[in-house]
């Protein structure tokens, strides 16, 4: 059942929030032991919050526009009292004292979290394999990862633990997982969605979105946890946009930009794919324009550069001190780097090294201070791009999920996965990844619209094309 | 080539309060080596007269009023704490002033 | 105490200082000293996972204001991270602002007619504070440190000198004036005990006329005495140094006050490299010409003139009457002279009492100003003595009220000229040898006199009128 008819039927009382909340429960056990998508099931939790909703039902009240529907959350997002991890064992055991914006948006709107779902560790890896806990299989696929970093957000939507889950995307770690899981999934424009209470990678890139099995569920859902918010200086001062009442606007007339940068060196199977896509955008009344938006290729530069510069900087405070994992030690220098040795991963650690490093004196005007005015160039770029054609169209990633330790001994061919995502990130916009079409072994293969910031009314009613299409074929 | 040295990582190691074994530190000279040869496209390119964008969108002036919000409850912040005594978050000896 | 011939000190101070907001930099916790430990503090001033930064507006308009107290220029600016590791900073950054500060440029006048360059006045984030368990009680030989995150996330604003400075008591006069301009804008308590102002030096040493020698900078220095003694200790260090022969090294250093020596903290060395880079969490700042107007609008005239404007009252002032002054200003009470002088009282009297009694109340609210000028005009009049008129000012300070009431309601009503005649004249007769020698030209017998005046009369007597009545039998 999808969670827009699930919200439908809390809201008329045809179906109880806690019946929902235990048949969620009962698919979570049922292959979480299998796939390791939740690190944490909020039993007691979920109960409560279907509980208020039943009874916001029986006396009356609005129950809220996802009335009883369970959501999986990605555990880099603080919930008062739930385990918050980031995957990571220098967090491990720690409650965060504070929920998060979003996390009061869904209450508020009577969804109800079933509990903290697995991701690569702070969110740095494209696999859910630097997860201190242990990687989450894909449930299309269990041989294979299910994307990264939302891995397990991913998952919990794709196995239908829940209709719905919440991600992070600082690089593409919503668009890849929901590419490589089958499902939709969102980066809203940089500052749509309040982060106040994610726990940081990298400030300037990261975003938080949907997953939905379905382009309409994943409108909702951002339409809920969208809109100002007083707490995040870099939120954008407006109100939520209206997304739902535009899916059916279909694509008539819209200008869209087929970019050779966003499929070269994807599989043939995913460049056929994004093409098939554009002809039927194209017979549902879109202009396809073929373009090249060459300075999308220093990408991958940029970003590796800019994202660990941040995140060395935003994980310095896993020192021992206030919260978390402390290895004792004589002195408190010593304390904060047996702490830190012990507690962060391989690969946060080659990240919060990379991040220093671009950072420190002599470096920095060469490594980020360049990577920052590629950054301009490239939203720049995007700019000139959107002058010509509303929307862009390309691959999410350049091939269906790979298998477990296929690219974990080099660490740049795992950064290679992400190389069609990052740019959306780096200049601020909105893209999304939508189930079209599929490839190798039947694994789905996602193709990605993108458009300039705010235009995400229009990027959910193009994907709405692509859906039916899908449905239809 | 980015010329990365052992001494260098070593270097950033330090900087970063994180200790690496040999191994750890060998690894880490080539892998981040090879990452930042893969920037080597973009510091070739002349970009003196290109503003750096360190933000994605221009707001300006984001600031709230000088009005006081409750603070946290001091048993729920220490809970959290490795170590705690008289009401402080306790630490090992500290050695040297800030800077 | 001065330099061998020939030498200079050169000497640029960095002042800290906290901005009297009701809440923190980026938080709604409360901005307050004193409280119990960890009890102001929130997910943003821990630095929790996950929490953000929201600017105080108010610390950008008291940073604003002491800009142009400083004839700075207010320009558009940004945030940085300062990136380092320690205990009392629970980030391990800080949020400090680098090369766009709010204010540049400008220029601070001194009370000698010296003028002391300003490069920069630029919003920064305080740190927690740690205290140091062990025998010493001192961070050296500690075994164990509490941390005490109130402090942490109260905004600073730290103004950084031109190397302008050549005396150590040019340094402490620019330090002295600078906190009194910082109390005048509002922004500032300028309570150095309390710490909400600290002061780092730069000190270094030439031959006049020589390039600029090395420096090094002196840490935390926490009174005005503490100033003058550590710069003067530090310029004659380096001279001797450089007479010896030796080099002055590049250095942190440290003053101790007990030992009255500056010592190694750090050398150059050793330090830190920050990474500085644009703080992503906050936007840029660029108060636009409404909101400068605004804080313009609400800057009151500055200590120099309002100064003058005192002295001038009094027609000359002694050095003793200008350290009043300058309490008078500090506190702000110049209402209670300026009333006094408009009803034409006697200004010496209330700037006295104002120094005095209305500053150690500290809280002044419930007396009125007529209420003051009556008090002082009775004391001029010899109705109340000093002794009388200051028990009267401490009630109407406590509880407010009428001067002649309170005056009445603690008897002291004044004797009439005649009973105290009466008094007088029988003290004589009680003590004629004293009585003699005073008559002979022995003026101090008439303290003699008035103290047997006083303990006869309670102290209900006024000590000039025994005078004139000692000078009339004479
Ligand atoms: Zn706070």
């Amino acid at each position: 059942m999808n969670a827009i008819t699930m919200a439908e039927g809390v809201r008329a009382g045809e179906l109880s929030a806690t019946t929902l909340a235990q048949e969620s429960l009962e698919a979570i056990r049922a292959r979480n032991d299998e796939l390791n998508v939740f690190l944490h099931i909020d039993e007691d939790g979920a109960m409560a919050a279907a509980a208020r909703v039943d009874d916001a039902v029986a006396r009356g009240a609005d129950p809220g526009r996802l009335a009883g529907v369970p959501i999986a959350l990605k555990d880099n997002l603080c919930q008062v009292g739930v385990p918050t991890t980031c995957s990571s064992r220098i967090l491990e055991g720690w409650r965060p004292p504070y929920s998060a914006t979003v996390v009061d948006r869904l209450l508020g709107a009577g969804a109800v979290p079933m509990g903290k779902t697995n991701l690569d560790e702070f969110a740095m890896g494209s696999s859910t394999e630097t997860s201190a806990f242990g990687p989450t299989r894909n449930p299309l696929d269990p041989t294979r990862v299910p994307g990264g970093s939302s891995g397990g957000s991913a998952a919990a939507v794709a196995a239908a633990m829940t209709p719905l889950a919440l991600g992070s995307d600082t690089g593409g770690s919503i668009r890849q997982p929901a590419a490589l899981c089958g499902i939709v999934g969102v980066k809203p424009t940089y500052g749509l969605v309040s982060r106040y209470g994610l726990i940081a990678f990298a400030s300037s890139l990261d975003q938080i979105g949907p997953f939905a099995a379905n382009v309409a569920d994943a409108a909702l859902l951002l339409e809920v946890i969208a809109g100002h918010d007083p707490m995040d200086s870099t939120s954008l001062p407006e109100p939520s946009p209206n997304l739902v009442s535009h899916l059916d606007d279909g694509v008539a007339g819209q200008r869209i930009g087929l970019v050779r940068e966003l499929i070269d060196g994807a599989d043939a199977e995913i460049v056929d794919a994004v093409e098939r896509a554009a002809a039927v955008l194209a017979a549902a009344g879109a202009t396809i324009v073929e373009l090249s938006i060459p300075e999308l290729r220093l990408g991958l530069s940029a970003y590796y550069l800019i994202a660990p510069a941040e995140a060395s900087s935003n994980l310095a405070r896993y020192d021992g001190v206030r919260y978390g994992l402390r290895v004792d030690a004589d002195d408190v220098a010593a304390m904060n780097e047996a702490t830190r040795t012990a507690g962060f991963g391989a690969e946060v650690k080659r990240r919060i090294m990379l991040g220093t490093y671009a950072l420190s004196a002599g470096y920095y005007d060469a490594y980020y201070g360049q990577a920052l005015k590629v950054r301009t160039q490239m939203r720049d770029a995007f700019r000139r791009a959107y002058e010509d054609v509303d929307l862009l169209l390309g691959a999410t990633t350049p091939s269906v999920a790979f298998t477990f330790g296929s690219k974990t001994n080099d660490p740049m061919a795992m950064y290679l996965s992400d190389v069609f995502t990052i740019p959306t990130n780096l200049a601020g916009e909105a893209a999304l990844s939508v189930p079209f079409g599929r490839g190798e072994a039947d694994l789905p293969i996602g193709v990605q619209l993108l458009g300039p910031g705010r235009s995400e009314a229009r990027l959910f009613a193009a994907a709405t094309v692509l859906e039916d299409a899908e449905r239809g074929s | 080539m980015s010329g990365l040295t052992r001494t260098e990582v070593a270097h950033v190691a330090k900087l970063a309060r994180l200790r690496l074994s040999d191994e750890e530190l060998d690894l880490f000279t080539v892998q981040l080596a090879r990452i930042l040869d893969h920037a080597a496209d973009m510091q070739s390119l002349d970009l003196a007269d290109v503003i750096a964008t360190a933000h994605p969108y221009d707001l300006i002036n984001v600031v709230r009023e000088d009005v006081v919000r409750p603070s946290l409850a001091r048993d729920a912040v220490l809970a959290a704490a490795p170590d705690a005594e008289d009401g402080c978050f306790a630490v090992p000896r500290i050695m040297g002033e800030a800077p | 105490m001065t330099l061998p011939a020939g030498w200079e000190m050169v000497v640029g101070l960095e002042v800290h200082t906290e901005l009297r907001t009701a809440t923190k930099m980026f938080c709604g916790c409360a901005n307050a000293f004193g409280a119990e430990a960890n009890t102001n503090v929130c997910p943003v001033c821990l630095g929790l996972p996950g929490s953000l930064p929201v600017l105080n507006k108010q610390a950008v308009s008291m940073a604003m204001a002491i800009g142009m107290a400083l004839h700075a220029t207010i320009a558009p600016s940004t945030f940085h991270r300062k990136n380092y590791f320690y205990p009392d900073m629970p980030k391990d950054f800080q949020i400090s602002q680098y090369d766009l500060p709010i204010n540049s440029g400008g220029y601070l006048d001194l009370p000698d007619g010296s003028r002391v360059s300003i490069e920069r006045a630029h919003l920064e984030e305080d740190t927690g504070k740690s205290t140091h368990l062990g025998v010493s009680g001192r961070i050296h030989g500690a075994e164990r440190s509490l941390v005490d995150y109130n402090r942490s996330g109260v905004p600073l604003v730290e103004i950084v000198s031109g190397p302008d400075i050549r005396s150590a008591a040019q340094a402490r006069l620019y330090a002295s004036e600078l906190r009194a301009v910082l109390i005048a804008t509002g922004a500032s308590d300028g309570r150095m005990e309390e710490g909400s102002m600290r002061i780092d030096a730069n000190v270094s040493v030439r031959r006049s006329g020589d390039p600029f020698g090395t420096r090094c900078e002196i840490k935390n220095l926490n009174s005005l005495r503490s100033l003058h003694r550590a710069i003067e200790f530090e310029a004659e260090r380096q001279v001797a140094l450089i007479e010896g022969g030796g080099v002055v090294r590049q250095e942190t250093r440290h003053w101790d006050e007990t030992v009255g020596a500056t010592s190694t903290m750090r050398v150059k060395e050793e330090a830190e490299d920050y990474r500085y880079f644009r703080e992503p969490d906050l936007v840029d700042l660029a108060p636009d010409a409404d909101w400068q107007r605004s804080v313009a609008e609400s800057l009151g005239p500055m200590p120099a003139e309002r100064r003058a404007a005192m002295v001038a009252l009094l027609g000359q002032a002694s050095d003793a009457q200008r350290d009043a002054i300058d309490v008078v200003i500090d506190l702000g009470l110049e209402r209670y002279v300026h009333a006094t002088a408009a009803a034409g009282g006697d200004v010496a009297i209330a700037v006295a009492r104002v120094a005095n009694e209305l500053a150690a109340a500290g809280d002044v609210s419930k007396l009125m100003e007529d209420a003051f000028v009556a008090t002082v005009a009775m004391e001029s009049r010899g109705q109340l003595s000093a002794t009388q008129s200051k028990a009267v000012l401490a009630d109407l300070l406590a509880t407010g009220g009428d001067p002649v009431a309170v005056a009445a309601a603690k008897g002291f009503e004044q004797l009439s000229d005649d009973s105290l005649g009466d008094i007088v004249a029988t003290l004589i007769a009680a003590h004629p040898d004293e009585w003699a020698r005073f008559c002979a030209g022995d003026d101090k017998l008439a303290q003699f006199f008035i103290g047997l005046v006083m303990r006869e009369t309670r102290g209900r007597a006024n000590g000039k009128a025994v005078i004139a009545e000692l000078h009339a039998r004479r």
